[in-house]
């Protein structure tokens, strides 16, 4: 199967005066389609790693690829615009903005893109509403949600532009169990459905179990790579 | 509509209170603004209409012996050959005169005049409290200070004796009121033959009264340069309102630059106050800026979520701040008033220039937006997300 996301030897520094290295000669690829976890102790390095993934931090040193595309001294407009299109984020704290309701969130990549709104994009995130079991509440403002109704929107607005790539940072972190087997349940379903990749970071080794492969970040460096 | 607009809409609308706050703002100090424009106009105006209203803009005198002008006929042609915008022109033959009474004399200015021509620079006719214009010679209106002063009606015959003792008896046919007092106690008008039988100055006068175009006030000297033709002739000499009114049009513009001075700093102030306030907006929207980001908004549309929010200020500002500065005015023209209750200052209200306030308003909202607007297209999303 194709690569559909290439890490080499990335190298992550931090601070000019005091240098902290974060992460050491991280080599890894993911296959298009695939499920994974990453798993690691607070402070390995776990979400600089993701965030290097996703185009948000640069790395001190390597090369991200993404769809075969290097992302080295791309613009800043370039960036957003792989961002945009290829890359879906969820985050532990959800982020949606409490200015727009929950439909208007999810339509936000979209716009953003430059997309006119007309009714086919419309019907489509109104699907994915219902896919994520929130077409009661889609026109609720997103301070009117609860915690894993805010977490499901946002794993709705991650899908709208159809992209490569899921990441995730904890994304059932602030959920009660309930609610975190349900996010999980649906982005299994995604994933299976449309193809998609899913990088996860989770502290949560049950879920981890459930993924294709669980990679362990250990003080910045790869130390386990189970495939299963 | 364009994304960063919406957003910057939302933006305003979820923080009311702030959006509220600072588009009062904006429209007090643009309401000031058009406030002391409008006053300053309005003060400049009916300083000027006072002046040049219904005087002469420029005016042709005699500099030969007998302060007279012969042949004046060709002067009239010359003028309206030459200059269009000259619109009212008045021959006037003025000599000095005396009125005895009693023990005492007072002293007069005869006017001999054209009426027609006359009457539409001094517009005497509708100045008149009683009686008529002099139609016939030998009559005459005089001002309503000297009637009082020599107790005397429309209907009566006074004597005026001239410096070489020529005596001639007038009838008074009319009083007038020209609202100053020197010339209500002194003007003698009666009509040109009249005066210049008199004095012994047939064919003669002492100078041409000329008014211009209304618009065209303030080319008074540019206009005068343009007769300079006239001086050909010798004995002539040339002025006009602004040669006579040096100090008043000096006064103006120091009026006008402080006037400017302030309306400029009220627009700095403005302007200061829209910088920060959306400065700190910035920092309350970093996670939404962030976020957005993440989702891939472009920079340049970050920057015009700003950018945005300060266009629209300055809309709300700017008509709030006009609907504000009219109040001002309008009320300052009820209140502020004479005894006799004209308005102290009848203020200019000026389309054009509250148009051009409003346009300031809009301009100077989104120029303070520029440094919060550089400040979002700036903004790391990292910095947001890591911190959470």
């Amino acid at each position: 199967m194709d690569d559909i996301l290439r890490l080499k030897d990335i190298n992550k520094i931090y601070g000019t005066n005091v240098k902290t290295q974060v992460l050491f000669d991280v080599n890894v690829a993911f296959e298009k389609g695939s499920f994974n976890a990453i798993i690691g102790q607070s402070g390995s390095g776990k979400s600089t790693l993701l965030n290097i993934m996703g185009t948000l931090d640069t790395p001190t040193a390597g090369e991200v690829k993404i769809n075969g595309v290097s992302t080295t001294g791309l613009t800043s407009k370039k960036l957003a615009e792989i961002r945009n299109k290829n890359i879906g984020f969820v985050f532990q704290f959800h982020y949606l903005l409490p200015e727009f309701t929950a439909l208007e969130n999810v339509l936000m990549p979209y716009r953003i893109g430059g997309g006119r709104l007309n009714r086919e994009i419309r019907d489509k995130a109104k699907d994915f509403m219902t896919l994520v079991g929130l077409e009661k509440v889609m026109q609720n403002y997103a301070t009117q949600l609860s915690g894993g109704q805010q977490q499901r929107t946002a794993i709705a607005r991650a899908l709208l532009n159809a992209p490569d790539i899921i990441l995730a940072d904890e994304p059932t972190g602030n959920l009660d169990s309930v609610s975190t087997e349900a996010v999980y349940e649906l982005m299994r379903k995604i994933n299976q459905t449309y193809g998609t990749t899913f990088i996860i970071i989770t502290h949560d080794r049950r879920i981890a179990e459930k993924t294709d492969r669980i990679l362990e970040i250990t003080d910045g460096r790869i130390s386990m790579d189970i495939h299963s | 509509m364009d994304i960063s607009l919406k957003i910057a809409v939302r933006f305003l609308k979820s923080n009311k209170g702030q959006t509220i706050l600072i588009a009062l703002g904006i429209a007090i100090g643009i309401s000031v603004q058009v406030f002391i424009g409008s006053l300053i106009q309005g003060l400049q105006k009916s300083l000027i209409s006072t002046t040049v209203g219904n005087s002469s803009h420029i005016t042709i005198l005699s500099t030969t012996d007998d302060k007279l002008i012969k042949d004046y006929e060709w002067i009239l042609n010359y003028i309206e050959s030459k200059e269009s915008r000259i619109t009212k022109v008045s021959p006037v033959l003025d000599k000095p005169g005396f009125i005895n009474r009693d023990k005492k004399a007072d002293s007069i200015l005869v006017r001999g005049l054209v009426f027609d021509d006359a009457d539409k620079i001094y517009d005497i006719k509708n100045r008149l409290v009683e009686g008529s214009l002099p139609k016939k010679d030998y009559e005459v209106i005089i001002g309503r200070d000297l009637q009082k002063d020599l107790d005397v009606k429309t209907g009566d015959r006074i004597v005026v004796t001239t410096p070489s003792g020529a005596r001639q008896d007038f009838r008074i046919t009319g009083i007038f009121d020209l609202k100053v007092q020197s010339i209500n106690k002194t003007w003698f008008l009666t009509t040109l033959s009249s005066a210049q039988s008199l004095f012994g100055a047939n064919g003669k006068i002492s100078s041409v009264e000329m008014q211009v175009d209304s618009s065209q006030v303030f080319a008074a000297d540019s206009i005068s340069k343009s007769l300079s033709g006239l001086n050909s002739k010798g004995g002539l000499k040339i002025t006009n309102w602004k040669e006579q009114n040096e100090q008043l049009l000096s006064g103006l513009s120091g009026q006008s630059v402080s006037s400017y001075m302030i309306q400029i700093f009220v627009i700095i102030s403005v302007v200061l106050g829209i910088a920060s306030v959306l400065a700190i907006s910035v920092m309350q929207k970093s996670k939404q800026i962030g976020i957005l980001k993440a989702m891939g908004i472009r920079n340049s549309q970050a920057s015009r979520i700003l950018l945005y929010q300060g266009f629209i200020l300055g809309i709300l500002g700017g008509a709030i701040g006009i609907v504000l500065g009219l109040g001002l005015a309008y009320s300052f023209t009820i209140f502020a008033k004479n005894p006799d209750g004209t308005p102290v200052v009848a203020l200019t209200i000026d389309p054009a220039f509250f148009a051009f306030s409003f346009f300031i308003a809009v301009a100077a909202s989104s120029i303070a937006a520029l440094i919060p607007a550089r400040k979002s297209s700036r903004l790391d999303p990292i910095e947001v997300i890591r911190n959470g």
